[in-house]
């Protein structure tokens, strides 16, 4: 039974992942849309562009880490 | 998780464990392990292109030096396009950051290798340096001027305090951030590789679904790996360009 909580919970840590994914796609998708408007400025943002979804995506980490340690440490 | 063949069995997370290298003994700080082997072999593979690769000199590089060249080329300006002018006299710093996670990303890789940056306790360290070393840094190239950094001057009076505990907050959580997000990434995507891994064996356990997911799975490993290549670099090179960040708030602390 505690397993099987164990389990559950894991389970729908990850869907924690889903908002990460969403957020990076947007960053991704602006910067793209931006990007194709003014070409010329797109170079000089891709550490912008990196630093946004490296943002983004660490809190899609943590839930996979809440998942890790729901199966493994806990 | 594990497949239920008998001699197959494996748990997708048995390639992060820490052994030592010779016999089974307790770990203390002195036994050499496999992450402390495939330490070397980065530093190994570092120095191998770094300084034998560009020993020649050549006026027209080789493919090596050039390599070696734009390495160089990219780190340079990329602590010179975040942190400014200034922040150069650290560049051999960032440059050290980015080799290491890099080359202990795609030594990762490789099979039956180990990948030093899945480990929380190597990431934890080299995001701890940073963060520490960028704290001491603010504080004696700024003084307490470093502490306008949580004083948003540009916000409204009554909306500073509360800023104040956010940008605090937030100061703290940069390491935690910062090595899980490496360690993350890595172990995430290994994982991922020994769980299709995993599938791939159906083949032997049941010829009739095997022959649909030993295929597919096979795909998957090539695909996900493909996309390892990819995160291998993307991780060395957010990790550093955070760095540049942090080191760029504690030279110039005003927002």
């Amino acid at each position: 039974m505690e397993q099987l909580g164990q389990y559950l919970g894991a389970g729908l840590a990850c869907i924690g992942m889903a908002g990460a994914a969403i957020g990076v796609g947007n960053v991704a998708g602006n910067y793209l849309s931006g990007a194709l408007r003014n070409p010329s400025a797109a170079a000089s943002q891709t550490a912008t562009l990196f630093i946004g979804m490296a943002f983004a995506e660490a809190l899609g980490i943590f839930s996979f880490l809440v998942a890790l340690l729901l199966l493994f440490a806990v | 998780m594990a497949t239920e063949a008998e001699g197959l069995s494996f748990h997708p997370m048995d390639q992060f464990v820490v052994k030592p290298l010779f016999g089974d003994g307790p770990i203390s700080w002195y036994t050499p392990t496999n992450a402390t082997l495939w330490m070397g072999l980065t530093l190994l593979a570092i120095v191998a292109l770094l300084v034998f690769g560009t020993r020649g000199r050549a006026i027209i590089p080789n493919r090596v030096q050039s390599i070696a060249e734009m390495l160089y080329g990219m780190i340079h300006k990329m602590v010179e396009d975040v942190t400014g002018k200034d922040g150069l006299k650290y560049f051999p710093f960032v440059m050290t950051l980015f080799c290491f996670i890099l080359f202990a990303n795609y030594l990762g890789l490789l099979p039956k290798s180990f990948s030093t940056t899945s480990q929380i306790a190597v990431t934890a360290v080299l995001a701890v340096m940073v963060f520490v070393g960028v704290t001491v840094l603010g504080f004696v190239k700024n003084g307490t001027h470093f502490l306008g950094l949580f004083w948003v001057k540009s916000a409204p009076l009554a909306l500073r305090p509360v800023l104040a505990v956010i940008e605090l907050i937030s100061y703290f959580v940069r390491p935690v951030s910062h090595s899980i997000r490496l360690a993350g990434n890595i172990m995430a995507g290994h994982a991922v590789m020994k769980v299709f891994a995993a599938f791939g064996a159906m083949l032997l356990i049941s010829p009739v679904i095997g022959i649909v997911v030993t295929p597919l799975s096979i795909l998957g490993i090539v695909g996900v790996y493909a996309l390892e290549i990819m995160v291998a670099i993307i991780q060395a090179y957010v990790f550093t360009i955070l760095t540049c960040v942090y080191l760029k708030d504690a030279l110039h602390p005003s927002h």
